[in-house]
């Protein structure tokens, strides 16, 4: 790389308005703080979260489960770009990828601080350790994460080259690897469903509908999260973000939305008709069970939301209306951020195996450090995200000719 | 005080303290330094159980009994001792008999070295009313029981642990093989090797694997210097443990410690491969049932009632 792109990449990074400098500050002063309550966990164990033998993986496996529904989503906007040509999707199919990046770091961040011995990390690593492929579901996880993060950031680092050498891009050579990384997203998404859906000991989780509700619920929550930040970036650069764009996502936000509702009915029609003892963790989480109940307010909200903005989003009216679809979209955010994480990782394990129920909630210590996963995130699709843009608007490199191309 | 007394007594701190540290480098010595820090990195680098080389597992052994003696003061003897042939070990339990006095819970927690803060139980002792018509269902049954005096009137006990399922879901999921079946059908962990996933914990359908959240203590005097590399040796932070069937016991041909400790004779143990043996003649005559029969794990773990059925139906 030639001396002047360092240069070039490095004034972008660290050049910017005081807004953006702010915003970077703050979220590198959340990592460090989390970096900080790492030490502890780190010499203590994991007993210093909340989690127990009752309930083994909590809100870290919970954020994990989320972003890699955040991280699939890049898919929306890869298909009606890349296959049907839908060309107003064209200038943010680069930023959506940006951000399938920084999702699945934040998931491989989750799953190492999850681990009671991440220094042996390399146990995992193929040929150096033992790889439990393909038994283990794990070990497919961790090859499709490790095989999406790739495949996104060639093709975002590949375009940007040559936008960056005002050249246009032959989609020939990319097209295999554009084609790939539809079944990838769906693949990482579907694997992490299967983790959980292969455990016939967590009747809860044992429910072939898991995979198709954890498709469903990312294809809105991702997606629902591109279109807040699309308009932050429209705002804050020369990048044109046309508004056919965000109603386009918008609109598959709906549809996305309606099967994750109707994927929700049919679990809780099929667990609430036959009511066998399989009920048991659906009851606690929506009604509570044995005077357990510091999970039903959450879920209720959840639904609350999720029904609410799928009402906004089915009104064509409200949904080209900026003010209402970001009311949709943070709704949507947050309803499927409770339903991922509080709403099926903890009433998984609740009653355990043996019938205990312990309530968990994470910790302050969890939560800082998740924020700190969050902010880490966040840094790295900043900074790629200001890194893209600069080449595609031509503030550096020779954007020129190819940008409107892509 | 005057300066000088001052001194004499800062000298004779100094020299107390100095003999202390002598005596501590004394028993260090025994423990060369530059084998220490070899022995962090190699513990580190340490290759999974079932790839060492014979030798490497007799020095590996041999450094584990050092730095174990060295940690507890007394002599700890680690073994690695293969399982025999012709042996399949199977359990049994009676349920008419359990008294759900817990022995079995502490006679375990001693023989395995089982951390005692945070403290890590194997076996769990669920309490059931005998009328309720949903006994069944495990969370009608309470683990936290504490009454004066056991049994209960109108309460049965059901102990729990690991059922060394033929068909182990704890193995299947575990992405790097650190937790298998031995040919004996012991299900081990090689607490080297476990990266603390916890998807076992997940897996299993019985509640029989524990995590060390914390890093485990036993104090020394209690401390049971007759360990098995797969067993009983003590665990470190961040990995799983589970019940081995005593496997430093079961693989010399003695009984496991529950079944030591039980005081009603309520746990039967043994070969199942063997006709003569106690635990055929119970699977053989008496009628014996498994937990959670549907999910095909396959428990080598059986309860029975010797004197008839304690819940009407
Ligand atoms: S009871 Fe649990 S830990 Fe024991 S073998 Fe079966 S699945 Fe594994
Ligand atoms: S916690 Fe350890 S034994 Fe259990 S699945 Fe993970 S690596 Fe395997």
């Amino acid at each position: 790389m030639p001396v002047d792109t360092i240069n070039g990449i490095a004034r972008t990074i660290f050049k910017g308005s005081k807004a953006y400098k702010t915003w970077v500050g703050v979220l590198s002063l959340f990592a460090a703080l989390g970096i900080g309550l790492y030490y502890i966990q780190a010499t203590q164990g994991l007993i210093a979260t909340n989690m127990r033998d009752q309930v083994s993986w909590g809100w870290y496996i919970a954020n994990f489960t989320f972003l890699v529904g955040v991280a699939a989503a890049a898919v929306v906007l890869v298909i009606p770009y890349y296959i049907y040509k839908y060309k107003p999707i064209g200038d943010i199919v680069l930023i959506g990828e940006c951000m399938a990046v920084a999702a699945v770091s934040m998931c491989l961040m989750f799953i190492l601080l999850d681990m009671g011995s991440p220094e042996r990390f390399w146990h995992l690593i193929p040929g150096l350790g033992i790889f439990n492929f393909p038994q283990s579901i794990l070990t497919w996880d961790v090859v499709v994460l490790n095989g999406y993060l790739a495949l996104n950031l060639f093709l975002v680092v590949y375009a940007l080259s040559k936008i960056y050498q005002g050249q246009e891009y032959k989609t020939k050579f990319i097209w295999p690897f554009i084609v790939l990384s539809i079944p990838a997203a769906i693949s990482i998404h579907t694997v992490t469903a299967f983790l959980y859906l292969g455990l016939p000991a967590r009747p809860f989780w044992n429910a072939a509908v898991l995979a198709p509700r954890f498709i469903a619920s990312a294809f809105c929550s991702g997606p629902a999260f591109m279109l807040l930040i699309f308009q932050i970036v429209r705002k804050n650069t020369k990048l044109n973000i046309k508004d056919e764009a965000l109603f386009k996502v918008g609109e598959l936000i709906t549809w996305a939305m309606a099967f994750n509702l109707f994927f929700l009915i049919a679990e809780i029609f099929k667990e609430r008709y036959s009511a066998t003892a399989h009920l048991a963790p659906m009851n606690y989480l929506f009604y509570g069970l044995h005077g357990h109940d510091h999970l039903v307010p959450w879920i209720w909200t959840a639904v609350i939301f999720n029904s609410i903005a799928f009402l906004i989003l089915l009104m064509p009216s409200l949904r080209k209306n900026f003010t209402t679809l970001n009311i949709a979209c943070v709704l949507i955010f947050i309803g499927v951020y409770i339903e991922k994480g509080i709403g099926l990782v903890f009433p998984g394990f609740a009653p355990d195996t043996l019938g205990e129920i312990y309530d968990y909630m994470p910790n302050s210590l969890e939560l800082v450090i998740s924020l700190a996963v969050w902010a880490i995130g966040l840094l790295i699709f900043t900074v790629f995200a200001k890194v893209t843009i600069a080449i595609k608007t031509g503030e550096i490199g020779h954007a020129g000719a190819a940008s409107h191309e892509h | 005080m005057s300066e000088d007394t001052k001194e004499k007594n800062n000298s004779l701190i100094t020299r107390r303290k100095l003999l202390a540290g002598l005596a501590a480098g004394a028993a260090a010595l025994a423990l060369p330094v530059k084998n220490a820090d070899a022995y962090v990195v190699e513990e580190y680098l340490r290759q999974h159980f079932k790839r060492l080389t014979p030798e490497e597992l007799k020095g590996i052994l041999k450094k584990t009994e050092e730095e174990l003696s060295f940690k507890y003061g007394k002599q700890i003897n680690v073994k690695a001792t293969p399982p025999m042939d012709n042996v399949l070990y199977g359990y049994a339990l009676d349920l008419s008999r359990c008294v759900g006095c817990r022995r079995c819970v502490y006679g375990c927690v001693n023989e395995n070295n089982l951390s005692r803060n945070p403290q890590i139980q194997w076996i769990k002792v669920l309490e059931f009313e005998k009328e309720n018509p949903k006994w069944q269902i495990l969370e009608e049954s309470n683990r936290y029981y504490e009454p004066e005096q056991v049994p209960e009137k109108g309460k049965f006990y059901v102990p729990v642990q690991c059922q060394q399922c033929k068909n182990p879901p704890c193995v299947k999921v575990c992405p790097v093989q650190a937790t298998w079946q031995e040919p004996d059908g012991i299900v081990v962990v090689d607490y080297n090797w476990c990266i603390g996933c916890r998807f076992c914990m997940a897996a299993c359908p019985y509640g029989a694997r524990n995590f060390n959240w914390g890093k485990p203590y036993v104090p020394n005097e209690e401390i049971n210097p007759n360990m098995h590399y797969l067993g009983n040796r003590p665990q470190y932070k961040g990995v799983v443990g589970k019940c081995t069937f005593c496997i430093q016991r079961s693989r010399e041909g003695r009984y496991t410690a529950c079944v030591e400790a039980c005081p009603v004779g309520a746990r039967k143990f043994g070969n199942l491969l063997d006709p003569k043996s106690e635990i055929r003649y119970i699977l053989e005559n008496l009628k014996v049932f498994r937990l959670k029969e549907e999910l095909d794990t396959n428990p080598k773990f059986f309860y029975f009632f010797s004197m008839g059925m304690p819940v009407k139906s």
